[in-house]
């Protein structure tokens, strides 16, 4: 293999250094919104766009550029490399960032948490973190990037740290992101294979025995799923998306989990080389297992962001189920099949960065017109708000997997590839897969049951309170940044082709394959290789475009008739108020009652004779007194036996010391 | 794709928007047969649209552009779902940008805009209906993917006409999958039109109804197209059954107007069958309590996935 000049890297190295600039342009006028808010976070979100496009270019060539610079540890300069894997993550990055950044512009107000200022030089950070992190080619510079990527947004998520729930949270973070980051630490510390190389192309070039190599892959899933929120390591995040600023969950939950994504397609299709057939179960059981516990909390929650938190549970779940897929077919040998697994993984993840980012942008603008994150006391925004509504419609729409939007068409690829769960050569696991197939669809189903819940409780209806009179709608950056990223659902959902043609340069890295095409013409997706089957959403807007507007037309032509407006019918009920709406928990009713063991329900019901009746329902997940309760009360134990250690006499001390110098003097003695 | 595809194509679609109100009004017609009253005319359906869509329409004050453009998008998709579904030929040149799965879409779309749309005007009853809509919604969807598993996975593929001209070609015997996705089929269509047992039609009942509850704000011309779509609802469901389980008749290749003769024929005796069966299974049959429907789905969803499991020991 040659290495041509690395002109794109340094590219996305300038662009890289570019947004630390900015971050620390905001501290030359840390109060201004105008000048943190306005001015730099747009200027990000161009660097953003140019990212965006040298990571393209890099994908479409399909070239491997590679870098050293001397800075670092003593030995270990850093090393970088720009491949295809590590360019679709880059346009997605730069893509759904730029919509962010310009929302972000809009959206920071003075007097709320962090200073503007601040908030930009954290902000940029965990971009440019982000984007070494995709850069980077020995496990040193990847655990830094690791780490101030985690620390950063650490700090984002508690700007407003005069909260205790939102201290909290950031707390459980950080715990959670420490305990990921060291798994990963030991997967890198045994992939190196005792060469004691830290580069990963030492790490591609060690031959590790079976069962190491199943160590690291478990400690790097571990360590990865962490950060991606696979159940049962998803605590923390329905604690944090909703905690941090909405521009920062957006960039939270539709980037930074992609890391995640990114790490673990690394170090198990790359580094490691090929992985044995069975390691595919251990994503694919727990990314079914994820799908429908993060669905399921979604539909109960009344917390609009928690639910979107959870919804980003879900969507992760999608994307491991597709990596256990891609990697059970490739180690049974059918690499093609493979190949059309990953495809489906990684445009679920281009998908999930745009329509999770949006709809969290949505809240964002919802929250800070009515001051309000209780779906309870939304409603009836779409008259107040038109814009967030009908642009975080398509986002609803996207996400609830409905064609021809992009969210259907990774859906599709995915049952595509589970149609080949009979070819696998291992019978049990023949039978099995197709009940995940069930799973799956299961997921989706319940999505759109979720997000009808989230939109209607939100934007349609009645206003369940006075207030909400007076909510406007959002700027002008604000509806840029909307705009922007409802494009790219839309994009990406009708040509899902083109989209397919970039990533061939991605699975014809790691899997030696590529989906074939069978049929040559450009608005006809056919990825699946032996089989007639094709997809073509163009088409398919086209048709269902025509009928409506045949439809309107004829109406409209045939019987010229007014339209009244008179109070709403309602069964001739009357005294219509908008109370008896639905509220979000009677939306998640049905859930609730039909899904009973999964959640820990609280019930106050009121009694016959209150005078203020009151009715209250707290949902939570057993996984906390089941797991983490006991697990925090064993290390509290642990702690509690160690600090006995700890005397605070000068005596006691200088007795650890000679004895820690006996037991090392008897270690060399009898060596 | 020749031009005579392109005819065969508008012809099923125009065949599937004309007979849907008359389906309705057979199974009405055999309905009322069987519960020994006197049958309304077979064209009441139609009937009842054009006196629809000659009144003057209604809107509820606060009513959002998503209430009114949520009818135009529910009867498209499910013209469009005419379009895809081989009922008469197999030779469908919109079938290529579409397969089974992306029908099911199709067909969850609609779903959601009808829930969207009557969450609306926010009466308390449009919510329940949206919300009761979406939970046999989201009960039936998984089901009828798995039907469509079962079938796909006998013919290796997931579009409609290579599956319904797989099951033409004779290759495939009375499998026991195909009889366990029959039975699920069956239970997903009744859920999924609300029909008795899990919905009534004819019922405006507060308590129980379901469909009819997102549609009460409705009226005239909007109306109209929502009970059009729901009756071109049932007309698709029922065909679908015919191309996953009883394609006879269901012209292959390349057909001129001579093969139509011999398909609508077929088509109108199908779905004459078919209609009877339903209306038998409406009679006899009673309106389930709304917290027993998931018991009813699930037992639908269990039967397909006993059906993929055979299909997969059994490789038949």
């Amino acid at each position: 293999m040659s290495f041509p000049n690395p002109t794109l890297l340094i590219g996305c190295l300038a662009l890289l250094c570019g947004w630390g600039v900015i971050g620390l342009a905001g501290l030359l006028r840390p109060g201004s919104v105008r000048w943190a808010g306005n001015i730099l976070f747009t200027l990000g979100a161009a660097l953003g766009l140019a990212l965006a496009v040298l990571g393209a270019v890099s994908l479409l060539g399909g070239g491997t550029e590679r870098l050293i610079l001397p800075v670092g540890l003593p030995n270990l300069p850093m090393h970088l490399r720009l491949d295809p894997l590590s360019s679709v993550f880059l346009v997605l990055l730069g893509a759904s960032s730029a919509g962010i950044s310009v929302f972000a512009g809009g959206y920071f107000r003075p007097g709320e948490g962090t200073l503007p200022g601040l908030m930009c030089l954290q902000y940029h950070l965990f971009l440019a973190s982000m984007a070494l992190l995709l850069l980077a080619d020995d496990a040193y510079s990847f655990l830094v990037a690791w780490e101030v990527m985690a620390l950063s947004s650490y700090f984002l998520v508690v700007s407003q740290h005069r909260i205790p729930e939102i201290r909290r949270a950031g707390f459980i973070y950080l715990v959670m992101a420490h305990i990921g980051a060291l798994a990963i630490l030991l997967a890198f510390g045994v992939m190196q294979g005792g060469s004691w190389l830290f580069t990963f192309h030492a790490m591609r070039a060690a031959h590790l025995t079976p069962g190491w190599a199943a160590a690291a892959f478990l400690l790097a899933l571990f360590g990865f799923g962490m950060k991606a929120g696979l159940v049962p390591l998803h605590i923390w995040l329905p604690e944090a998306h909703p905690a941090a600023p909405s521009p920062v969950s957006a960039l939270m939950s539709g980037v930074m989990l992609k890391t995640a994504v990114y790490g673990v397609l690394r170090v198990t299709l790359d580094l490691l080389g090929h992985p044995a057939w069975w390691w595919g179960l251990v994503p694919l059981a727990l990314g079914l297992l994820t799908i429908v516990y993060g669905v399921l909390f979604a539909a109960v929650q009344t917390d609009m962001k928690r639910l979107l938190a959870y919804s980003s549970i879900e969507n992760m779940g999608i994307v491991f189920t597709g990596i256990g897929l891609t990697i059970l077919f490739d180690g049974a040998g059918m690499p093609v099949v493979a190949a059309l697994a990953l495809v489906a993984t990684l445009y679920q993840c281009m998908n999930h960065a745009f329509m999770k980012s949006l709809l969290f942008l949505g809240t964002g603008s919802v929250l800070h017109a009515t001051g309000e994150r209780n779906l309870g006391r939304l409603g009836g925004l779409i008259h107040r708000m038109p814009w967030v509504a009908w642009l975080t419609l398509i986002g609803v729409l996207a996400i609830a997997g409905l064609p021809p939007l992009n969210g259907f068409v990774s859906e599709w690829l995915l049952l595509q590839s589970f149609l080949f769960a009979d070819r696998l050569p291992h019978a049990p696991v023949n039978l099995l897969l197709p009940m995940g197939a069930a799973l799956v669809a299961l997921g989706v189903a319940l999505a759109g049951y979720v997000m009808v819940k989230f939109f209607g409780v939100i934007f349609l209806g009645r206003a369940r309170e006075a207030t909400l009179a007076r909510a406007h709608d959002c700027g002008v950056l604000e509806r840029i940044g909307l705009a922007w990223l409802a494009l790219g659902c839309v994009l990406l959902g009708l040509f899902p082709l083109q989209v397919v043609h970039a990533l061939g340069a991605v699975t014809q890295q790691l899997l030696g394959a590529a989906v074939p095409q069978a049929v040559s013409v450009w608005w006809l997706l056919a990825p699946v290789p032996g089989r007639a089957v094709s997809y073509g959403p163009l088409v398919f807007l086209t048709a269902i475009g025509a009928v409506v507007g045949i439809a309107m037309l004829a109406v409209r032509l045939t019987y010229r008739q007014r339209v009244r407006r008179s109070p709403a019918w309602d069964c001739g009920f009357g005294a219509l108020t908008s109370r008896m709406q639905d509220t979000a928990e009677g939306f998640g009713q049905p859930i609730r009652h039909l899904f009973q063991p999964f959640f820990a329900i609280e019930r106050q019901l009121p009694a016959p004779e209150d005078r203020a009746p009151r009715y209250h329902i707290e949902i939570r997940e057993r996984i906390w007194s089941m797991l983490y309760e006991p697990l925090a009360r064993a290390v509290q134990r642990l702690a509690d036996l160690a600090s006995r250690v700890q005397q605070g006499r000068i005596s006691v001390y200088l007795f650890y010391s000679f004895a820690t110098l006996l037991v090392l003097l008897a270690v060399a003695l009898f060596r | 794709m020749t031009l005579g595809d392109w005819i065969t194509q508008g012809l099923e679609v125009l065949m599937a928007v004309a007979a849907a109100p008359v389906l309705l009004g057979w199974v009405n017609q055999c309905r009322a047969w069987l519960q020994n009253r006197r049958a309304p005319s077979l064209w009441l359906p139609y009937r009842n649209l054009h006196k629809l869509f000659h009144k003057e329409a209604v809107l509820a004050e606060n009513a959002s552009p998503l209430f009114r453009l949520a009818p135009y998008v529910v009867f498209g998709a499910m013209v469009l779902a005419a379009g895809i579904i081989p009922s008469m030929g197999t030779r469908l040149p919109l079938v290529v940008s579409a397969d089974a799965i992306a029908l099911v879409g199709l067909f969850v779309t609609a779903r959601v805009f009808l829930a969207l749309a009557a969450m609306d005007v926010g009466t308390a009853f449009g919510t329940l209906g949206a919300r009761r809509e979406m939970m046999v919604g989201f009960l039936a969807e998984p089901a009828l993917l798995m039907v469509i598993f079962v079938a796909s996975m006998i013919s290796a593929s997931t579009a409609l006409p290579a599956i319904t001209e797989h099951l033409l070609s004779g290759r495939v015997g009375l499998s026991p999958s195909l009889a366990f996705s029959a039975v699920a089929f069956v239970l997903v269509l009744l859920a999924e039109n609300g029909r008795i047992p899990v919905d009534n039609p004819a019922t405006h009942l507060e308590l129980t109804m379901i469909h009819e509850a997102t549609l009460l704000e409705y009226s005239a011309r909007h109306l109209a197209l929502m009970e059009w779509a729901a009756a071109l609802k049932l007309f698709n469901y029922v065909c679908i059954g015919f191309a996953l389980f009883l394609p006879w008749g269901v012209a292959e290749g390349h057909i001129g107007p001579l093969g139509l003769l011999v398909a609508i024929p077929a088509l109108a005796v199908k779905l004459a069958t078919a209609g009877a069966g339903l209306a038998l299974i409406e009679t006899v049959s009673a309106k389930l309590r709304v917290l027993r429907i998931p018991e009813f789905l699930a037992s639908a969803f269990l039967f397909a996935v006993l059906a993929l499991l055979v299909q997969v020991l059994l490789g038949t």
